[in-house]
C-alpha cells in the first residue's frame, strides 16, 4: 500500500509541477519546460479574473450566511434545549451533514425551476425566485453547508462555562451586552473554524454551480481543461489558486484560535 | 440561565425554522417521487407508486445500484483494514514518521475535491494501467478508501485514546497470547468504533460524486447516473425515485453509527466529513 501512497504524493507534486509546464498550441502537447505562462494567462484574461472572484466572493458570501443562520439553533442546542431534545437535534443536523449531497442539489434546482416550489410559495407575494444565476448558487451552498457550521458553533457555545454568564449579569450587563461582550467574543473562533469548512467546501465544489446557475466557479474551469482541453498544465495552475487561498484562510484562521475549536 | 422567556421562544421558532430548511428539500424530492405525471410542476396532483416499479426495472439505474454496492462495500472493507492499522500504529507504537502519517489521513481535508481527483486520476493510469487495470470498479474503490479511511481511522483512533493500555496488559500477564488479547480483549473494546466508521465510510463512498467522477472511467455509480439523467426531463421520474433511494441508503447508516458513538465530540464529524466531501 506503501507505494500507493507514494504514487499519490508523487502524483500531487507532478501536479504542482506541471501548473508551471505550459500547453503547445499547435501541437497539443504538454512541454516540459518550466515557466509562468499559465499564471499569466489567468492574471491577464478578464474571464479567469472574474471566475476566482466570483468563486471567492461567492465562498464569503455563504460563509457569513451560514455564520448567521447557524447561531441561532447553535444556541438553542447548547443552552435551551433539554439534554434529549439536544440528542435528537444533533442526529438531525449530522445525518444531512454526512449524506445526499448530489440530491440536495437535485432538490434545489427542482424547487428554483420555472414551475417549482420557490416561484409557487412566492407567487401569493408577487415575487419570483431567483432562478438559475449566482443568487442559485449562493443560497444552494449556504444549504449545502450549514451543518458544517452548526456543530463547531454548538460546541464551542456549549464549552463556555455558565458562570461567566452569571456572572456577567451579577456585575449588571443586560441580556445584549452579555451576549455582545462575552458570549461573541468566546464563541467567535467556533464561528471560525465552522467557516474553514464552509469557505473551503464552497471553493472546491464545481457540481453544484453547474446545476443551478450557467456560470463556472474555479473548478468548472479546472474539470473542462483536465476532460475536454486536455490542458493539465491550466487546470494545476488554475487549481494552485483555491489551494492557496485556503493555505492563506487557514493561516488567520489559526491566529483567531479556530483550531482549538476543532 | 440568562435567557428571557421571549428569547427562548424565539430561539425555538429559529431551530424549528432551520430544521425545516435543512429538511424541506429532500422532503420535496420524496413526494416528486409519488408525483403521477411525468413534469416536475408544483404543486404535484396526484400520488402513484409506478415510478417505483419503472426504477426497479430500469436497466442503467440498476447496474448503477449494483456498482455502488459493490463500490461502497469496497471501499469500506479496504478503509477498515487500512484505517484502523493506521490508528494502530500512530496510537500504540511511536516510531518515525509518526507525525507523517496523521498527516497523510488528514491531507484530503486541505486539498480541493478535483485536485484529489486529478491526482487520483494520474496516479492510477500511471501504476495500473501498465498492469491492464484501466480506470473502472477497482479503481473507484480505491479512491472512495482515500477519504473513507479518515472516518474509520477518527473513529478507532478516539475509541483507543479512551480504552485503557493495562486492560491488554492484564489479558497478556493471564495467560493470553497477543491474537486472544486482540480477539477477546480489544476487538470488542473498539468494536462499536469500527461499525460506526464502516457505516458512516459506505454513507459517504455511496454519494460521492467528485472522485468518483474522475475515477470511474466507464462505470456508473448512481450518483454518476443521476448526473448524467438530470438532462433528460423523461427519465427525471425514475430520478426522482433513486433520488430517495440514495438519501435513504446514505442515512440510516449514518442514523446508526451516530447512535453507536453518541459520546464523541461533534466537532471531529464535521472535520472529518468536510475532508471526506471534499
Amino acid at each position: 500500500m506503501g507505494w500507493l501512497v507514494l504514487a499519490y504524493l508523487g502524483s500531487l507534486a507532478v501536479l504542482f509541477v506541471a501548473a508551471f509546464w505550459r500547453l503547445d498550441p499547435f501541437t497539443a502537447t504538454v512541454v516540459h519546460q518550466l515557466g509562468f505562462d499559465n499564471f499569466r494567462t489567468l492574471w491577464e484574461t478578464h474571464v479567469y479574473r472574474t471566475i476566482a472572484l466570483r468563486t471567492v466572493g461567492i465562498a464569503a458570501a455563504v460563509t457569513v450566511t451560514d455564520a448567521i443562520l447557524a447561531f441561532p439553533i447553535a444556541y438553542y442546542m447548547a443552552r435551551v434545549a433539554s439534554p434529549r431534545v439536544r440528542g435528537l437535534l444533533l442526529v438531525a443536523i449530522l445525518m444531512p451533514l454526512w449524506s445526499s449531497y448530489l440530491v440536495k442539489v437535485y432538490a434545489w434546482r427542482t424547487m428554483l425551476q420555472e414551475g417549482g416550489v420557490v416561484n409557487w410559495a412566492l407567487s401569493p407575494l408577487g415575487l419570483t425566485g431567483p432562478g438559475f444565476g449566482n443568487t442559485a448558487t449562493w443560497l444552494v451552498f449556504s444549504y449545502l453547508w450549514l451543518p458544517f457550521m452548526i456543530l463547531p458553533v454548538y460546541a464551542g457555545l456549549e464549552r463556555i462555562p455558565s458562570s461567566l454568564i452569571e456572572a456577567s449579569g451579577d456585575l449588571g450587563a443586560r441580556a445584549g451586552r452579555t451576549f455582545r461582550e462575552v458570549i461573541l467574543p468566546l464563541a467567535f473562533p467556533a464561528v471560525v473554524a465552522g467557516s474553514i469548512f464552509t469557505f473551503s467546501l464552497t471553493l472546491g465544489d464545481y457540481i453544484t454551480p453547474q446545476l443551478v446557475s450557467n456560470n463556472q466557479f474555479i473548478g468548472n474551469v479546472v474539470y473542462d481543461n483536465v476532460g475536454i482541453a486536455n490542458n493539465l498544465p491550466f487546470a494545476a495552475a488554475f487549481a494552485t489558486v483555491p489551494v492557496i487561498v485556503m493555505i492563506g484562510y487557514l493561516l488567520v484562521a489559526r491566529r483567531l484560535g479556530a483550531f482549538e475549536s476543532l | 440561565m440568562v435567557e428571557s422567556p421571549l428569547a427562548r421562544i424565539a430561539l425555538r421558532l429559529a431551530t424549528a425554522v432551520t430544521l425545516a430548511f435543512i429538511y424541506l428539500p429532500l422532503l420535496v424530492i420524496a413526494l416528486y417521487a409519488f408525483n403521477n405525471t411525468r413534469t416536475q410542476a408544483w404543486p404535484i396532483h396526484g400520488l402513484t407508486l409506478s415510478w417505483f416499479d419503472k426504477a426497479l426495472h430500469n436497466p442503467g439505474a440498476r447496474d448503477a445500484l449494483l456498482t455502488s454496492l459493490k463500490a461502497g462495500l469496497g471501499a469500506t472493507a479496504l478503509a477498515l483494514l487500512l484505517g484502523s492499522l493506521a490508528a494502530f500504529a500512530v496510537q500504540r507504537y511511536r516510531f518515525f514518521g509518526r507525525e507523517t502519517v496523521s498527516f497523510l489521513v488528514i491531507l484530503p481535508i486541505a486539498l480541493p475535491g478535483i485536485v484529489t481527483g486529478m491526482a487520483l486520476n494520474a496516479t492510477f493510469r500511471s501504476i495500473f494501467e501498465p498492469f491492464g487495470v484501466g480506470l473502472g470498479l477497482f479503481t473507484v474503490i480505491v479512491g472512495h478508501a482515500t477519504f473513507c479511511i479518515v472516518v474509520v481511522y477518527n473513529n478507532v483512533v478516539a475509541r483507543l485514546r479512551r480504552t485503557s493500555r493495562s486492560i491488554e496488559e492484564a489479558s497478556m500477564d493471564l495467560g493470553a497470547d497477543t491474537w486472544q488479547t486482540f480477539l477477546y480483549v480489544t476487538l470488542p473494546a473498539i468494536r462499536t468504533a469500527l461499525l460506526a466508521g464502516g457505516l458512516l465510510a459506505f454513507a459517504l463512498s455511496f454519494d460521492e460524486i467528485i472522485v468518483t467522477n474522475f475515477t470511474a472511467g466507464d462505470q456508473q455509480t448512481l450518483p454518476l447516473w443521476i448526473f448524467t439523467n438530470l438532462s433528460r426531463p423523461n427519465q427525471l421520474p425514475i430520478v426522482n425515485v433513486v433520488a430517495v433511494l440514495v438519501v435513504l441508503l446514505s442515512a440510516i447508516p449514518v442514523y446508526i453509527a451516530q447512535r453507536l458513538t453518541q459520546e464523541a465530540g461533534v466537532a471531529a464529524p464535521a472535520a472529518a466529513a468536510a475532508g471526506a466531501r471534499q
